[in-house]
């Protein structure tokens, strides 16, 4: 019995992860309906940046991270009003594509740079010191940190979305582009504030990534697929159904790897296309789409 | 005296097809001004090339002595040019209040516009400012774009067929407000197809008709058979 | 009473044309060209079938990736779902049935089409870029699913027998005709199935976009909504070409790990090799149209043969080329080209002409 409840509680945990893989995601589809591909190798990418930044200056990760966060919040911005905006329109394929390629150009130049082998954030203690709950159950600090992230982060986004002029403009332009331009919004300028923002998100991602588990340039895919998976069957347009949604892939995956190892990943998947059937919208839909 | 806008052979083209054939017109400061006639006769296409939604050549529209035929939207408003657009088109996932705020997000000009301003023009938004902005009537809907328009203290306001779709009462209603908003400077183009609205608040009239301009006048000066000749050619 | 009859000439009847002037000479040209690579292994060295069995699957599973993604809007990134798959079921016909390789290939295929059609459904309830990471995810459960397989070696995958290999039907017949060895036999029927594949799934295609089919298709690429409302079906329009072209990747698939004799859950599912290159070629070579994909896979073909040696710097060039022309050419080489110099070799549109010319 306790094994489930273990499994249940590190399903959660590993969760607020995975919402922060996810959150991302969220906020560039709701904002501008687009899709990236290289979402999961941006993470990897920002982990690379993370473990370069903390060699260099001599700096442990969270510090690094700190440091990286405006560097990165530059290079989204510029990514998209650079290269991305150019892709946005009413043709499915471009940004498809162009994210795709991005996505490949990006893994393999880590390989380059980097080579194959396997990288660790080292955070020192905290790595495994643990709570204990009740007599035979004990709860990983890093995790609890990681999904308290997860937590701050959502309530971050919901705070810049829902309460500043900002937020308001991101919403006014994802509704209707032409309009807001009738505000006086330039929407290259605030899509690539809002990739920047995206970028900002997936560095915080990135830190837990490579604090929780080795990482190397090939494992983007599997994130941007656990991150797509959140934000479907937490539902489109809302940022604490990402949270639900991630904690649920979570749950399936470690409750599916307490049955057999092997299923790890399957359980996840299966989960997602469970929800998919039953629930096409996701469980706590908001966008009007 | 120049004018404040000025159009000097405003052309407009939607692909191959060509909606404005050389308009030369212009608005004073503090004037407010009608454009009337037929459905597709060109009228929302002038205001869209004002607004910068369509864009020309540089020197085919003049605001206060500058060029910005060819500046984007976001710039003129951004300038002081604001548009009410045809069918409202307030933010679905924006609540009363916040439809309201968006339109300064811009330009936060001083003025008599504030959002207590609009508040007073329009009372029934107030009751409403935390309501989906989608759950509001028609007229409530063009209240609230009229106020997004206004509340940048624009110098100049476009409106787009305010009266499409609503019933006459609440058309007159909407009217009612015109006369308070010129009274504060601002000037004002307005589109429409209730000529008789048009006529009551303006200052002066131009007619379009097939993307030309076949009247121009004040409407005291003009009588019913010119403006029906001028509306709906021979 | 006004006469109101008209007054202009209006033609009797009209007729539906395709037909361009060039196109009936290419028409003959490629029946040559498909003899003469028909007939090539008679005199081909064993290198040159090989590499030309790699274009012609290459060539066929463009296709296929092209009419989904540039004529039916369904932009999948799953497509190695039903390569694996049908690699998978090759083997599993072969070493567990015992059929002959060259049936379990056509059987592969409608297995595959079986499959296909729960994997729509439950793909179908995205849209967009949602279903194309949906597609994604369900190659990943294949894999998976099938990894687990340990009668098929499980993660680590398994190898064709010579008792399957050399048993495939028509090799001794081929060598004492052309007096060749047994892998090498193998290998030409391995290429004349290829160059079927290739050609039947070209074949195909021009078919479907001939047909009532291919007019539907054409409306929902420009407009789904405006499709539905002429009466087009959507749903079953897509999931007719979903299951079609399943069961092409199917076969297309089993041919490759016939002749590859070896498979493994990580390269029967390869991102990868099924469909970022697949994706390379069409850009490139133009969607969206028959023609685009056979230049895009002599292009890649050159590329592969030459650049490839340079490791991750190649497929950085590769994903830096497929943005560059999804950026500044959208139509790709073989749309640059017709627009320039007009040119149309699988004529499909449909042009109005009538009896009386005005």
């Amino acid at each position: 019995m306790i094994v489930w409840v273990d499994a249940l509680i590190e399903g959660i945990l590993l969760g607020g992860l995975y919402a922060l893989f996810a959150a991302g995601l969220s906020l560039i589809f709701g904002i501008m309906r687009l899709v990236n591909l290289a979402h999961g190798d941006l993470i990897v990418l920002a982990a690379f940046v993370i473990l370069t930044v903390a060699a260099w200056l001599g700096l442990d990760p969270f510090a690094a991270t700190l440091a990286a966060l405006p560097m990165m919040f530059v290079a989204g911005f510029a990514l998209q009003y650079l290269l991305l905006d150019r892709t946005l329109g009413r043709d499915l394929l471009p940004p498809l594509l162009v994210t795709f390629g991005l996505s490949i150009i990006i893994e393999n130049g880590l390989l380059e740079i980097f080579s194959a082998d396997s990288r660790r954030l080292h955070a020192g203690a905290i790595e495994t010191a643990s709570i204990l709950i009740s007599r035979d159950i004990s709860i990983g600090v890093a995790p609890l940190i990681v999904l308290g992230s997860a937590v701050a982060v959502i309530l971050g986004l919901n705070l810049v979305f829902y309460r500043t002029a900002l937020g308001r403009a991101f919403r006014a332009t994802s509704d209707d582009l032409e309009i807001a331009q009738l505000m006086g919004i330039d929407h290259p300028r605030i899509f690539s504030v809002a990739m920047g923002l995206a970028f900002v998100v997936v560095t915080i991602a990135a830190l837990y990534l490579g604090m929780r588990a080795n990482f190397d340039p090939t494992i983007g895919p599997g994130r941007l697929l656990y991150a797509f998976e959140a934000v479907i069957v937490g539902g489109l347009g809302s940022f604490w159904g990402t949270l639900a949604g991630g904690v649920i892939i979570g749950v399936a995956q470690t409750v599916g790897a307490q049955i057999n190892p092997e299923w790890q990943i399957l359980a996840g998947h299966v989960a997602f296309l469970v929800v998919l059937v039953l629930r096409p919208r996701g469980l706590f839909p908001r966008a009007i789409d | 005296m120049a004018a404040l806008l000025e159009t000097r052979g405003l052309t407009a083209f939607y692909g191959d097809f060509q909606a404005l054939y050389g308009i030369d017109s212009a608005l004073q400061a503090g004037e407010t001004v009608a454009i009337i006639g037929a459905n597709g006769a060109g009228k929302s296409t002038y205001l869209k090339s004002i607004a910068g939604l369509i864009r020309g050549k540089a020197d085919s529209v003049w605001f206060d002595g500058a060029p910005i035929g060819a500046t984007a939207a976001a710039e003129i408003m951004k300038r002081g040019i604001t548009l009410v657009p045809e069918g409202r088109r307030l933010f679905p996932s924006l609540t009363v209040e916040e439809n309201l705020l968006i339109g300064r997000y811009g330009r936060n000009a001083p003025g008599p516009w504030s959002l207590d301003g609009i508040y007073a023009l329009f009372p029934v938004l107030k009751a409403r400012r935390r309501a989906a902005s989608t759950t509001l009537s028609g007229g409530e809907q063009q209240m609230a774009a009229i106020g997004r328009a206004l509340i940048s203290n624009p110098r100049v306001l476009l409106c787009d067929e305010i009266s499409l779709g609503l019933a006459p009462i609440v058309v007159r209603a909407l009217y009612d407000a015109l006369p308070r908003i010129k009274s504060t400077g601002t000037s004002i183009i307005l589109v429409e197809q209730d000529i008789v609205q048009a006529i009551k608040v303006s200052d002066r009239i131009y007619c379009f008709q097939e993307g030309r301009l076949s009247l121009s006048g004040r409407p005291d000066e003009l009588s019913r058979d010119q403006i029906h000749l001028a509306y709906f050619g021979s | 009473m006004a006469d109101l009859t008209p007054t202009a000439t209006v033609p009797a009847s009209f007729r539906i044309e395709r037909k361009t002037g060039a196109s009936a000479a290419v028409a003959i040209a490629v029946w040559l060209i498909v003899a003469a690579l028909a007939a090539l292994p008679v005199f081909a060295g064993r290198d040159l079938v090989e590499e030309l069995i790699f274009v012609f699957y290459m060539l066929a599973l463009a296709q296929c990736w092209n009419l989904l993604a540039g004529y039916a809007g369904l932009v999948s990134v799953g497509q190695q779902a039903f390569v694996g798959l049908g690699g998978y079921l090759l083997f599993a016909l072969t070493i567990m049935a015992g059929l002959d390789p060259l049936v379990a290939i056509v059987l592969a295929g409608a297995i595959a089409a079986v499959f296909a059609v729960p994997t729509a459904l439950i793909l179908f309830r995205l849209r967009g870029a949602y279903f194309a990471i949906g597609s994604w995810v369900v190659a990943e459960v294949y894999r998976l699913v099938l990894a687990q397989f340990k009668q098929l070696g499980g993660g680590t995958g398994t190898s064709l027998g010579p008792d399957i290999t050399n048993a495939v039907f028509a090799i001794d017949w081929i060598k004492s005709l052309l007096d060749v060895r047994t892998p090498a036999a193998r290998d030409i029927v391995s290429y004349w199935v290829a160059g079927a594949l290739a050609v039947g799934t070209i074949w195909l295609i021009r078919l479907i976009l001939r047909s009532r089919l291919g007019l539907a298709l054409g409306a929902i690429r420009d407009s789904e909504d405006a499709a539905e409302s002429v009466g087009v079906d959507n749903l079953r329009v897509k999931l007719a070409v979903y299951i079609v072209i399943a069961a092409a990747t199917g076969m297309i698939g089993a041919l490759i790990y016939l002749q590859k004799a070896r498979i493994s859950p990580d390269a029967a599912f390869s991102v990868l090799d099924w469909t970022a290159y697949i994706i390379v070629i069409v850009v490139i070579g133009g969607i969206g149209t028959i023609e685009g994909p056979i230049l895009g896979t002599i292009v890649f073909y050159l590329m592969q043969r030459y650049l490839a040696s340079f490791g991750a710097w190649y497929l950085i060039l590769l994903g830096a080329l497929a943005i560059a022309v999804m950026l500044f050419a959208p139509k790709g080489l073989w749309g640059y080209l017709s627009e320039r110099y007009g040119l149309v070799l699988f004529p499909i549109r449909r042009r109005l002409a009538s009896e009386n010319h005005a």
